[in-house]
């Protein structure tokens, strides 16, 4: 048997890998395997992943239906994504997606971040009115920290520009 | 036969060695994950979808100001991908897997956007040094610019949406490589590392699995992405290397009061190999580079410069060595090729 990495040397060293209960055999000759263990980079996103699908995979059985499917979770209907497939890889296929999946995710979600809801950048041309209102939120916090530190001009400077701003979002 | 190169350079800008805490911190990197609004993530996209990404992704780049050079992987050879890899400019799983992939990078090699990796744009900023808040600002200006012509996937409740849920929100992931060789020769490394995770980071060696690494390099960074906000991501972390930095700075105050004589013989002795051997592997040559750079930190080995460590440590690696040599190179004669190019850096030449 040729070395399946170079296939020109003969393979005289046999791997076996097994990765979610997946045995995967490889078969390479002496110079191609040492290079496999030379000094490589250590990868996260594999870690990652197994760690993410052992969350998935974990916990109680969850009831499926003769083909493996969960029962009443149906496949995202853009891209054809499974629930099942996205259990196996964890990975999502497309927007759509978060959607269909959204009863299943959210919980998920809230154990891989311990929180359930953006706070950061809200992109300037797609998120238009989120944006104002997150800049909104963020004066609430600064007249509040004001008012805490009693610097009450600043405080009332604050909530007019909120009132203004509030204003414009209705107009 | 001499070697096809697209990428010309073997130097990225963070490999300097300079910037703030660097005796300590050897780079900080800044990256965010995008999707497309009206494509599906790479992986559920057929190959004519995934083109048409890429060329409205390429499109975008060249309107903009940063001179970026675009690349399609497909194009490149083996070792010059695995090349950049080395350099940390894209990813393994970039080099090796799926279609259509591409890469765009400028001449200083500071900004590296990789288009259909795992989501449609995963751009990242590396600076040499503590630099986060300046990777940040320099990565969310790119993402701007290109949001100005591209329709993002976001939603109001979730941030950025990615294939994977573990980038969701922010879409930003931000580590910090530290070379922490006083923490391990006092024996501190597994508790200091211990705490980082328990504050909330992923440590991982740079070389190898898990705590331990090869040179004591260790890349630090954010486990999640969703409910902060950017500031916020990096003051955590920044927060946290700074005691890393403080802690390492003081076991290395403490081995050269208390051992004086350790350091100092275990510093000349990597000099000594790594200025006389003949052939060496990676490895070893990795964990003697170590030394040497601490010995530089320490002032043991003036007139060095401290930027050695950064640069050796991608460019003995196999595929920038044989880049360097313009050939390809076999097992021994990249140790002995590797051996020539440390002595040539050690007396400040190449």
């Amino acid at each position: 048997m040729l070395c399946q990495e170079c296939g020109k040397n003969k393979a005289t060293v046999h791997l076996t890998r097994i990765k979610n209960n997946e045995k995967t055999e490889i078969y390479l000759c002496e110079e191609c395997a040492q290079k496999k263990g030379e000094l490589n980079l250590a990868q996260d996103t594999l870690s990652l992943h197994n760690f993410l699908t052992g969350f998935l995979g974990g916990g109680q059985p969850q009831q499926t239906s003769q083909t493996g499917d969960l029962v009443g979770v149906s496949d995202c209907p853009r891209c054809g994504l499974s629930y099942n497939e996205f259990r196996e890889k964890g990975r999502l296929g497309c927007v759509q997606c978060y959607e269909n999946f959204e009863e299943q995710l959210t919980p998920l979600i809230k154990r891989i971040h311990g929180r359930e809801e953006h706070r950061g950048k809200v992109p300037a041309r797609t998120g238009g009115l989120i944006r104002k209102k997150r800049e909104i939120e963020k004066l609430r916090e600064e007249m509040e920290k004001a008012v805490r530190e009693e610097n009450f001009e600043e405080a009332a400077r604050i909530r007019d520009d909120i009132r203004k701003m509030e204003k414009e979002l209705e107009g | 036969m001499p070697l096809d190169k697209r990428v010309k350079n073997e130097q990225s800008k963070w490999m300097q060695g300079k910037g703030p805490m660097s005796d300590v911190v050897i780079s900080s990197r800044a990256r965010l994950a995008r999707n497309l609004a009206q494509f599906s993530f790479p992986s559920r996209e057929d190959g004519k979808q995934l083109h048409q990404v890429r060329d409205k992704i390429r499109e975008t780049l060249k309107g903009l100001q940063y001179k970026l050079d675009f690349l399609q992987m497909e194009e490149l050879p083996e070792l010059e991908k695995r090349a950049l890899v080395e350099r940390h400019l894209i990813s393994i799983d970039h080099a090796t897997q799926g279609p259509k992939k591409g890469l765009a990078i400028d001449k200083d090699q500071m900004i590296s956007i990789m288009v259909n990796e795992e989501d449609h744009l995963r751009i990242q900023v590396l600076f040499p040094g503590m630099q986060l808040l300046d990777a940040l600002r320099l990565v969310d200006e790119v993402d701007d610019r290109l949001e100005e012509k591209l329709e993002y996937a976001f939603q109001e409740k979730w941030g950025f949406l990615t294939c994977c849920p573990t980038n969701l929100g922010t879409g930003l992931r931000v580590s910090v490589m530290v070379h922490l060789p006083g923490l391990n020769m006092t024996g501190r490394l597994q508790q200091t590392l211990q705490l980082v995770t328990r504050l909330g980071l992923a440590v991982r060696g740079l070389y190898g699995e898990g705590s331990e690494s090869a040179g004591n390099l260790f890349q630090l960074s954010n486990q999640t992405s969703l409910g902060l906000r950017e500031e916020e991501i990096i003051d955590n972390i920044s927060g946290v290397i700074d005691q890393v930095v403080e802690r390492e700075r003081e076991a290395r105050q403490y081995l050269v009061k208390e051992r004086e004589m350790d350091i100092k013989d275990r510093v000349w002795r990597a000099y000594g190999t790594l200025s006389y051997a003949q052939k060496i592997s990676s490895e070893e040559a990795v964990s003697l580079l170590s030394d040497l750079k601490l010995g530089i930190d320490l002032g043991i080995i003036k007139e060095m410069d401290p930027a050695i460590l950064s640069q050796l440590m991608v460019f003995i690696r196999p595929a920038t060595l044989q880049r360097i040599n313009n050939r390809e190179l076999n097992e021994l004669e990249r140790d002995i090729k590797r051996a020539e190019l440390i002595k040539k850096k050690m007396v400040g030449g190449g």
